[in-house]
């Protein structure tokens, strides 16, 4: 049981989702997230303004369905497979993040600096959270993909054009870590 | 009911996406600062299952499950948008910690304040729906 309560290894996680991958294929689907955002955009109406909403969603129900169940997932590996050995990162990320003011994780998949309820108070820490949001919505639309449509769907098939992708995605993943977070938070 | 067996895929990536903490914000900034391997092995073995998969399929010709032989579509060529929109996404991906899959289950997971994560990607998505013709690609 232990072995669930644990942090899952990463050949072990790999591998399943590798496999939540290929079942997508062969269900004659793909596995790609953040084509759900553009579909709640159409869901919400925005294919009355803006043509690049103007699709028939209804054909989308499926990833919609993938992310209804992503949902739960995360919902009862959080509250029901968990335990206090989660996270347990390395001492020297936890010191650099001592230095920026950022609780350690104990546990806690998310710092609470940045994602407790209390940020609902900061102005500051809202515009964090939304601005990132912005860039991971526009960035992925405009790059065609995101995590899952280019770093394990594209590279799987040896796409060069997601290759791209994820070399762009740890330019700007690497700026932020590194030059701009330390700025901001 | 034909959207069973997608809930369950999709029940699995939550569960596994949790479990070995891909969703952590920490788990992200670890992965910039070349501080664990974790990350990588993950995405390194996700790919490779990938193509083993993908081979065997194109190899055999294997067909979908309603029949229908399976084709994947390759990704239109170019350079600029991946590159460009790829920058953009690793900002917020470092930024806000998820990208579009651990915003979800983190969400369902009670993390409330990646409500606010989601609002910011479908402004982000609908601005890219405004502005896209205007942009090199």
């Amino acid at each position: 049981m232990e072995l669930i309560y644990h942090t899952w290894s990463w050949y072990i996680s790999g591998f399943i989702i590798g496999l939540v991958m290929l079942s997508l294929i062969y269900f004659g689907k793909s596995f790609g997230m953040s084509s759900n955002l553009r579909t709640l955009c159409s869901i919400a109406g925005a294919g009355k303004k803006v043509t690049f909403f103007n699709f028939d969603w209804k054909s989308q129900r499926w990833n919609l369905a993938v992310v209804a169940g992503a949902m739960l997932g995360g919902f009862v590996a959080t509250h029901y497979l968990s335990d206090a050995s989660n996270v347990s990162i390395n001492p020297k990320t936890i010191a650099q993040l001592q230095m920026m003011d950022i609780d350690a994780p104990q546990g806690k998949l998310m710092p609470d600096t940045l994602f407790s309820n209390d940020v609902f108070e900061s102005p500051k820490s809202i515009l964090i959270l939304i601005i990132g949001g912005i860039l991971i919505g526009f960035g992925s639309r405009y790059a065609g993909g995101c995590t899952s449509g280019h770093a394990i769907s594209g590279l799987s098939n040896l796409q060069l054009p997601s290759l791209k992708a994820v070399i762009g995605f740890f330019i700007g993943g690497l700026i932020m870590a590194h030059f701009i977070l330390p700025l901001i938070v | 009911m034909k959207l069973v067996k997608f809930i369950l895929v999709g029940f699995i990536f939550g569960i596994v996406l949790t479990k070995s903490e891909a969703v952590s914000w920490y788990r992200i900034y670890e992965m910039f600062q070349f501080q664990s391997f974790h990350m990588y092995g993950i995405i390194m073995v996700a790919v490779l299952t990938g193509i083993i998969g993908i081979q065997i399929i194109k190899k055999y010709n294997l067909k979908d499950s309603s029949g229908t032989p399976i084709r994947i579509a390759d990704k239109v060529p170019g350079t600029f948008r991946y590159l460009v929109g790829g920058v953009i996404f690793g900002l917020g991906w470092a930024l806000a910690g998820s990208c579009p899959g651990p915003i979800f289950i983190l969400i369902g997971a009670g993390f409330t304040s990646v409500i606010l994560v989601l609002l910011g990607a479908l402004i982000g998505t609908f601005l890219y729906g405004v502005i896209k013709d205007k942009l090199p690609h």
